[in-house]
Parts: C-alpha cells; sequence; structure tokens
C-alpha cells in the first residue's frame, strides 16, 4: 500500500511541475491562491475526522476544528480566485 | 460503495488537474478555477456519503463556521491586501493538517509504526506551516517589525529544536499509545519551529515565504493523506507542493539570490554597508507641464510600476493617464518585474483591478527587447527593478539581478518623492542618467497633474 501511495505521490509532484511551469507569471497571485484552495483538500480527511462517532470531547474538538479551518480554505480560496480572475479582461474593443 | 468513492476522487482529481491546466491563459482560467472547485465539491460531498461517518451535528457545525468565515474574508479582502489573505490561508490549510494527524491519533492511540511516521510527519509540517504562516502575516501586517531578526546561535537553536523534534518524535513512536506527553512536545515544538523559521526572514522577503509556505501547505495535506490512506490528499497536496516549489524558485530567481540565503541571512542587515556606495553626478527634475509636452509627442509609452504605485493607490489614475495616451495616438504598455508588489504576480492583480487590460501587462523578459523604441519609460514606485547597477556594477549587492532595462528608453521619467534609497537600500544609478528626468511628489498627484493637463488640451 505505502509503496502504492508514494508512488502517486511522485507521480502527482511530477504531474504538478509540468501544468505549473505553464502558468504564465501574470497569473501567478491567483494560482496561489487556487492552489491553497485545493491544499483545503485536507477538508476530506477532516471530515472523516469529525464524522467518526468518537469518544470523548477532545476527538470531536479538533475533528470540528479540523473541518472549520479547511472549510475556510476551500471556500474563501476559489471565492477569491475567482474574484481575482474575475478583473483580468481583454482589451475591449475601441470604444465610438 | 468504497469503489465508488474512489471513482469520484478519481474524478476530482482530473478536476483539479485541468483546472491547474487551464490556469495557463488569462482567457481561460475563470472556468479552470471553476472546474476546479467542482472537484473540491465533488470530493467532499462524496466523503460525506461515507459509511465510515456517522455523527452529522459537528460536520455542519465545522462547514458552516467555515464557510461564514471563508465568504466574507474572499469578499471583502482589498486586493493590495492578498499576501496576507494567501499567508494567512496558507496557515489554515497547515493547522487542518495538523489537526487531522492529531484526530486521528486521538481515536486510535494503537497504531502500525507507518502510520505514526506519517502522523509526525503531517503534524511536524502542518505546525510548521501555521505559525510560519502567522508570522508572515504579522510581518506583512507589519503587526510584526519587518526587520530581520539575526542573533547570534540562531542556527544552533533552530538546530537543537529540529533535533528536539526528532528525539521525542522517535520517543513518540516507540509506544505510540501511552506517549500522548511526547506527542503534545511534538506539536509545540513544530510551532516553536515554524516562528524561529521565519523570524530571521525581512519583510520584502515575504514572496519567497509565502510561496514557500504554499509549498508546505500542500505537502502537509498530502501528508495528511498519508495518515488516513487517502489518495486524493496526495495528489491534490503533490500538486500544490510542486506550485510552490515554483513558484519559490521563480522568486529567488528575480531577486537573484539563492534560497538558503533568503533563508538564513537577514538581507537588510547585509547591504547597509554596501550601499553607502558612490552618488553620481546630479539628478535633472522636471515639472509635470514640461513632461505632458513630453508624453504628448510619444508613439510609445512603457510604464514601469512598483509597490509604491499600489500603496499610493495610483493604478486608476495610471490607467487613466493610459487611456489619454492611446486616444493620443501612443501605444502603452506595461512593464512587469517578477517581484513588483508583494507576491508572485501581484501587480497584475492590482492593475487588473484597475481595469487594466492583460494583454498590456507585458513580462520582464519580453519587453526588455523593445525598450531602446520605447518614447517614454516611466518608472512608478519601483527602484531597485530598474536599477541598472545590477547590470553594470560588479560590487553592487545586486548585481546580477535581472532588472528591467528602463534606462535603455529614450527617455525616462522617474516618479518618486525623494532621492531615498530603495528597499534593499541602495543607490539607483539610474536617477543620474543623461536621458532620465525626476517628477518629485506623491505619484498619485504628479500623474492627476498629468492627466487634467491632457484633458485641458482636449478642451
Amino acid at each position: 500500500m505505502i509503496i502504492f501511495l508514494l508512488l502517486i505521490l511522485m507521480l502527482s509532484i511530477f504531474l504538478g511541475f509540468e501544468l505549473i511551469s505553464k502558468v504564465p507569471s501574470t497569473l501567478h497571485t491567483p494560482l496561489m491562491s487556487g492552489s491553497n484552495a485545493i491544499s483545503g483538500i485536507t477538508l476530506v480527511g477532516a471530515l472523516t475526522a469529525a464524522g467518526t462517532d468518537v469518544n470523548g470531547w477532545v476527538a470531536i474538538a479538533l475533528g470540528v476544528l479540523a473541518v472549520a479551518f479547511a472549510t475556510i480554505n476551500v471556500v474563501g480560496g476559489y471565492l477569491v480566485t475567482d474574484r481575482m480572475l474575475g478583473m483580468f479582461k481583454k482589451k475591449e474593443p475601441a470604444k465610438k | 460503495m468504497n469503489i465508488a468513492i474512489n471513482i469520484i476522487y478519481i474524478v476530482a482529481a482530473m478536476l483539479f488537474i485541468f483546472g491547474l491546466k487551464m490556469l495557463s491563459s488569462p482567457r481561460t482560467a475563470r472556468t479552470g478555477n471553476l472546474l476546479s472547485a467542482l472537484g473540491m465539491l465533488l470530493a467532499v460531498v462524496v466523503t460525506l456519503f461515507d459509511k465510515g461517518i456517522l455523527t452529522y451535528q459537528w460536520i455542519i457545525t465545522g462547514l458552516a463556521v467555515g464557510t461564514v468565515i471563508g465568504f466574507f474574508s474572499a469578499r471583502l479582502v482589498a486586493m493590495t491586501a492578498m499576501p496576507e489573505m494567501v499567508a494567512l490561508f496558507n496557515g489554515f490549510g497547515g493547522i487542518a493538517s495538523l489537526l487531522v494527524g492529531w484526530a486521528v491519533y486521538q481515536m486510535m492511540p494503537q497504531l502500525p509504526l507507518l502510520q505514526i511516521i506519517t502522523i509526525v510527519l503531517s503534524v511536524f509540517i502542518g505546525g510548521v506551516t501555521f505559525t510560519g504562516s502567522m508570522m508572515a502575516f504579522g510581518k506583512l501586517r507589519e503587526i510584526i517589525s519587518g526587520k530581520p531578526l539575526v542573533f547570534k546561535g540562531q542556527r544552533i537553536v533552530n538546530g537543537l529544536i529540529l533535533a528536539g523534534i526528532i528525539v521525542f518524535s522517535i520517543l513518540f513512536g516507540l509506544n505510540p499509545a501511552t506517549s500522548y506527553t511526547y506527542f503534545l512536545i511534538v506539536v509545540a515544538l513544530s510551532f516553536v519551529f515554524g516562528v524561529m523559521f521565519v523570524v530571521p526572514i525581512g519583510g520584502a522577503d515575504m514572496p519567497v515565504v509565502i510561496s514557500m509556505l504554499n509549498s508546505f501547505s500542500g505537502l502537509a495535506a498530502a501528508a495528511a493523506g498519508f495518515v488516513i490512506n487517502n489518495n486524493i490528499l496526495i495528489v491534490a497536496g503533490s500538486l500544490v507542493g510542486a506550485s510552490g516549489v515554483i513558484l519559490t524558485n521563480i522568486m529567488c530567481k528575480a531577486m537573484n539570490r539563492s534560497l538558503p540565503n533568503v533563508l538564513f541571512s537577514g538581507f537588510g542587515a547585509v547591504t547597509e554597508k554596501a550601499a553607502a556606495g558612490t552618488t553620481q553626478g546630479e539628478a535633472k527634475a522636471l515639472s509635470p507641464a514640461d513632461a505632458f509636452l513630453i508624453l504628448e509627442a510619444a508613439q510609445s509609452v512603457v510604464v514601469v510600476p512598483g509597490y509604491g504605485l499600489a500603496v499610493a493607490q495610483a493604478q486608476h489614475v495610471v490607467k487613466e493617464l493610459a487611456d489619454l495616451l492611446e486616444k493620443n495616438g501612443a501605444e502603452v504598455r506595461y512593464a512587469i518585474h517578477p517581484v513588483a508588489g508583494r507576491m508572485p504576480g501581484h501587480m497584475n492583480v492590482l492593475l487588473a483591478e484597475a481595469n487594466v487590460p492583460y494583454d498590456q501587462l507585458i513580462e520582464m523578459d519580453s519587453i526588455n527587447p523593445t525598450m531602446p523604441t520605447v518614447d517614454v519609460a516611466m518608472v512608478i514606485g519601483a527602484n531597485d527593478v530598474v536599477n541598472p547597477a545590477a547590470r553594470e556594477q560588479e560590487s553592487s549587492p545586486i548585481y546580477g539581478m535581472p532588472i528591467i532595462n528602463a534606462d535603455e528608453a529614450k527617455t525616462v521619467f522617474v516618479l518618486k518623492r525623494s532621492m531615498a534609497t530603495g528597499f534593499a537600500g541602495i543607490q539607483n544609478p539610474l536617477f543620474f542618467k543623461e536621458n532620465t528626468r525626476m517628477l518629485f511628489g506623491d505619484a498619485k498627484s504628479t500623474v492627476q497633474q498629468l492627466v487634467s493637463e491632457f484633458k485641458d488640451m482636449e478642451n
């Protein structure tokens, strides 16, 4: 199992390098906030942790906090990226 | 059921990949971001159907709180404050990974060694990302002094902290079920290490730090993926990790410094001596009225913006001036240095906000060859990124740094408050060149005067 996961890790890193090096520097800030939102994927892990019927408030607190932080990351990250990308406009054809 | 979930995860991963691919052009980028968000939604929804999840009340609480905070911060943040926001979000991603690792340990203290290792990794990377990002946030907001804090034996202290983390991790790993204290020590030391790691780095180097922490937040997610044996976390996390590494690299190259140099030597502290270099000749001042006459005759104008432009909130007036110049028959372009602004690509966003079309935003490497044909280069709020010393003076601390060759334009206007040195504290020979004219004063009001000159002409 671990070998399989490591293989995935390695391939994804290579893929990441290939993809990201094609992003023009004009878009580096949205790239950062957008990839930031993707790193909020921890939310999936947090959901599993928070949803398990657990013993004790510590585990619950940890799970809820993890869900909340990851959600901020996901929701805020995607929204702000969208807001930024919406500002990038092509030159309008000359008016009048 | 499990297979179905995993298939959806694969679809989500594909959407992330396509989303990033579409970021390669401003035309498709927005759709790309939506695709990526759709992938995330799929991954989250399908996880909620996981049969391992038994209680929903806490999940809903967490989701609701996070959504509200995320929504409002994304709506309200000013574009100038993007670096702070990204720093903060990096940190949140980090702490979430730490908490996931912790929660898994809390629920099942007796875990196999392999999983214990992954938990330690996710706690360590997550913890460092969290406190490191909070420090970066503080420095950007200037809650904490932007000055690099360097003290004797700093590396030894950091080495000791790292050693401590390793020792306590091993002690913890030997008998995880009864070593809760050791675990907490690892958490605490990771937090301390994150602070120590950012403290010696100066405010001007924060773009590098944010890019790096961006990478860490991805790696933290990947580590959490190993903890819970989840592919999608590993794929998404390493995509982000790779992205951060590339950006870090670009930033370092643009500043002509190696990563270790940024991380370990407080820049401001080193260069003050070198800055006491020679001043050459006299700078020639020019009034806005005379500047207008030159601009009016110009066929090709390049604006070189720096962060000073954003501080003065002058983007909108500059855009107004650019429109007038275009109406007057001139070609207007913007030359963007990779480190203009306070994070990678920041200046482009600030100009896009002022409705500058993105096809006028030209990267340094594309604009430099055309510089000699430019009639007027207007340097607004930028300094070090147009300093020809980087090309000419081997003794200069910034020698070798790639710059925008504004000095090669036929005429150079420098809009500046005074003759003070820039971030790096280095004299700029550009100000004393034959073809350079200084327009002293607040950049915004200078540009405003130029705008009204143009308007007067029209009437």
